[in-house]
């Protein structure tokens, strides 16, 4: 089976390198999923969870924001933070959940409604990973 | 002349400051590394997006851009880097002085530029002369996470896009080694530098080219900005491990001239007292 490698790179560092069947994530557009020899492609990623795919089972990650690069044999995801599931803290989300929800039940200006409903994304999708 | 007490209370201070500046040196030294790891974890991730938003450009030499193209300067935003604390030798100072000199030659009337400050030193400054402070950022960790400065990022950045900025330039230290750091000024907006690269590969764009630039540049931005802060923190511990290491030496010497004059000043005592005995014997004979 070929592979691709794969890396993913944040500003605090690489957070995990390595051969994979095939990556599928949630590009802005929607699901992609990228098998080896695939053309060169740049997309920018949502909120969500990557899916890294290979003969001994699929790994997950949270991503924050950002995007991805794809060149037949490699591909980079470029993400503003990006977590194993085993760093996540599933504290710390939980309550970031219920922050954000307290905030977007009381009315607000649309920036904040905004912040807080990203805010509920991020948490909601580290809780979906880490558990 | 000091009586010994005196000299003797001066070496004992000293020698106090003299421990606690040895600790600051050897607690900024190993902030110092764990900086420049930082600094260098922070590479890739530089490295290659500037690579995906240089072949972006250099694919699509019409690719426009609000954040790509030069616009006239009504305003200009500086972004500085400075610390929270002093005790850092020039570091900040220099940093400092360059963007009063910077400001003093290019800008007439405080309506033409604004400042957005990472540090206390470099807010206070600001804000005693009266120059304008838009943003500011106080109290960033010693190892800085790119989530603490992201909303101060993205925020400066939107001020561009607005368009209550025209231009934006950042000022920090660049950290070149240990005992050498060099103020850096770089215009950060709009981005100007880039020229195409060696390796020009066609990408595809999902879903095309104007959305991909939108989310890419400000993050690039951003990333930059970042970049720009651990070079800067890298270069703050290692200015602070180097005035507290002269601050040492300082102590040292110091402590070498006050235990001399210290001596001396005993030995002046004890021979007094041998002519007063001496005096007062051959008075008695």
């Amino acid at each position: 089976m070929r592979t691709l490698t794969v890396s993913v790179v944040t500003p605090d560092g690489p957070v995990l390198e390595d051969n994979f069947e095939m990556v599928s994530c949630k590009a802005e557009t929607g699901e992609l999923g990228i098998l080896p020899g695939h053309i060169p492609l740049v997309a920018p990623l949502s909120i969500g969870a990557v899916r890294l795919k290979r003969d001994n089972g699929i790994e997950r990650l949270s991503i924050n924001g950002g995007f991805m690069e794809v060149r037949p044999d490699k591909v980079t995801i470029l993400a503003q933070s990006a977590e194993l599931p085993a760093d996540i803290d599933i504290e710390r989300a939980k309550e970031a959940k219920s922050r954000a929800e307290g905030r977007l039940q009381s009315k607000q200006d649309d920036v904040d409604f905004q912040r807080a409903e990203l805010a509920l994304k991020r948490a909601l999708n580290r809780l979906d990973v880490g558990q | 002349m000091a009586s010994l007490r005196d000299i003797k209370g001066r070496i004992d201070s000293t020698k106090k400051t003299k421990q606690i500046t040895k600790a600051m040196e050897m607690v900024s030294a190993s902030k110092m590394s764990k900086a420049e790891l930082n600094a260098k974890s922070f590479v890739p991730y530089g490295e290659k997006i500037q690579e995906v938003v240089k072949s972006i450009a250099a694919n699509n030499p019409d690719a426009s851009h609000p954040m790509l193209e030069k616009r006239e300067v009504k305003k200009t935003g500086y972004f500085v880097i400075t610390s929270d604390r002093g005790l850092a030798g020039a570091y900040n100072s220099s940093v400092l002085r360059n963007l009063y000199q910077t400001i003093q030659k290019n800008h007439q009337s405080t309506d033409e530029y604004t400042v957005i400050a990472v540090g206390r030193m470099g807010y206070d400054f600001c804000r005693k002369r009266g120059i304008p402070v838009a943003k500011s950022i106080l109290g960033i960790a010693d190892q800085p996470n790119f989530s603490e400065i992201k909303e101060l990022a993205s925020e400066t950045v939107q001020m561009y896009i607005d368009g209550e900025i025209d231009e934006l330039n950042i000022f920090y230290n660049h950290y070149v080694s240990a005992i050498s750091q060099q103020v850096t000024t770089t215009k950060l907006l709009p981005i100007t530098d880039l020229k195409a690269t060696g390796s020009t590969s066609e990408y595809e764009y999902e879903p095309n080219q104007e959305q991909i630039l939108n989310v890419l540049l400000p993050q690039y931005a951003e990333a930059l900005i970042y970049g720009a802060l651990l070079d800067g923190k890298a270069s703050e511990h290692a200015a602070r491990m180097t005035a507290m290491r002269s601050a040492t030496d300082n102590a040292d010497e110091l402590i070498g001239d006050l235990t001399l004059s210290y001596n001396r000043a005993r030995q002046a005592a004890i021979t007094q007292e041998i002519t007063e005995i001496i005096g007062g014997v051959a008075a008695l004979e």
